[in-house]
């Protein structure tokens, strides 16, 4: 557990080093939330409507930008070999990996999302709901893509296929994340989508890390 | 004691190397020669655990070594290609990980390749050598039996040289094993020699 830290805690100090990763995919969740306006007409009701898939759509997108370098610069200087010999397991080192990309792009994005509710007009009530659900959402889609980023790890256009292997799977997550959102907005409560959405991320947790670690192995 | 028995190595559909043994006694070198490509570094990393033989054997005491992959590990420092650094951190905090990963002393591991003067600069400043320097000072981070080195002398100067001929001879009179690829001369001495 100890050295499962040390290598979070390494993580994090990187990502730290590097702002403008997390800054890129805040950025383009904010512009992509501001695009609808434009694109639909600042009628507010047509917007309100659009708001909690929209949302998802749009962070789960803004989450995937940084998931094609999540094993690639380690791979390519040498520190994934390190990594797989540090005595942790394959799947400890892929966990540590979607922890830090939850930390890092996850969570900014949560911050930013009341700016994005807004240029969506999503009604105040359901902002708590939605943050609970972009939050959930983006834990899932971290633990998808890291599997998802080892699989492609050296595959020619592997940023490509990364997209097109996890979002599929992340479906459900949009279904009951906007479902919970929707609910919230319409006064009711978010509370059941919220559970089927941790529910997902539960079963997420443990899956995840060991098929990441069972691809890093194989390369 | 590490004891390979038959070992044969694919990338592909390509046989790289089959039927390679050799044993290496407590305190011994094995040095492995060869063109590029015939396989110094797929079987550097076969014995590091990276890859999985095709055929073959690999023992460390008699034992069966990749069984436990994690163990094997514990017992193993490898120094590939790539040195493994993060060029956004410092010279101290690119080992800082590894330190607390195996019980070791950074300040120590720093000094014994002459990096203390170098120990706050970021990683992405530092020229080859001294990167490499950076990656060789793993070495000296904690205590493993099994040392793989893969043409660890690259780009190395003659003082770096001889420090890493230094660690080298502390590590094998402490009863440790080295394997090297190389192309250079390497502080080796009576050291075995594998043609790939």
């Amino acid at each position: 557990m100890r050295a499962w830290l040390s290598l979070l805690g390494r993580e994090l100090r990187l990502a730290l080093r590097h702002p403008a990763d997390s800054l890129a995919a805040v950025l383009f969740f904010v512009l992509v939330a501001v695009l609808f306006p434009f694109g639909i007409g600042p009628a507010p009701e047509a917007l309100a409507r659009l708001a909690p898939g929209a949302l998802l759509a749009a962070a789960l997108l803004a989450a995937l930008l940084p998931l094609d370098r999540l094993f690639g610069a380690d791979a390519e200087d040498g520190s994934l070999d390190q990594l797989l010999l540090s005595g942790l397991p394959p799947s400890a080192v892929a966990a540590a990996k979607a922890a830090a990309h939850w930390i890092t792009t996850g969570l900014p994005l949560l911050a930013a999302t009341p700016v994005a509710a807004a240029m969506l007009n999503l009604p105040v009530e359901a902002w708590p709901a939605a943050m609970a659900a972009l939050g959930l959402a983006a834990g899932f889609l971290s633990l998808l893509g890291t599997a998802g980023a080892a699989l492609t790890l050296g595959a020619r256009r592997g940023g490509v296929l990364l997209p097109l292997l996890v979002l599929p799977l992340a479906i459900p997550a949009v279904i009951f994340g906007a479902a919970g959102i929707e609910a919230a907005a319409a006064g009711l409560s978010a509370r059941p989508y919220l559970l089927l959405l941790a529910a997902l991320l539960a079963a997420a947790v443990p899956l995840a890390p060991l098929a990441a670690g069972a691809a890093l192995r194989v390369e | 004691m590490l004891e390979a028995r038959d070992l044969a190595c694919l990338r592909g559909e390509r046989v790289v190397f089959a039927g390679l043994s050799f044993t290496l006694e407590a305190g011994g070198a094995l040095l492995l020669t060869g063109a590029n490509g015939a396989g110094k570094s797929s079987l550097l990393r076969l014995l590091a655990g990276l890859l999985t033989p095709a055929e073959g054997r690999l023992l460390w005491q008699g034992r069966d070594a990749l069984a436990d992959r994690a163990a094997h590990a514990a017992r193993l420092r490898y120094v590939g290609h790539g040195d493994g650094l993060k060029p956004a951190l410092t010279a101290r905090e690119n080992l800082l990980f590894y330190a607390r990963l195996w019980n070791g002393e950074v300040e120590l591991a720093l000094a014994a390749l002459d990096l203390l003067p170098l120990a706050d600069l970021p990683a992405r400043v530092l020229s080859a050598g001294q990167r490499r320097r950076l990656g060789l000072a793993r070495l000296a981070l904690g205590v493993a039996p099994l040392w793989l080195l893969d043409e660890p002398t690259t780009g190395l100067d003659a003082a770096s040289v001889e420090r890493l001929g230094a660690l080298l001879a502390r590590h094998r009179a402490a009863g440790g094993l080295v394997v090297a690829a190389t192309h250079l001369p390497l502080p080796l001495p009576a050291a075995q020699e594998l043609r790939l």
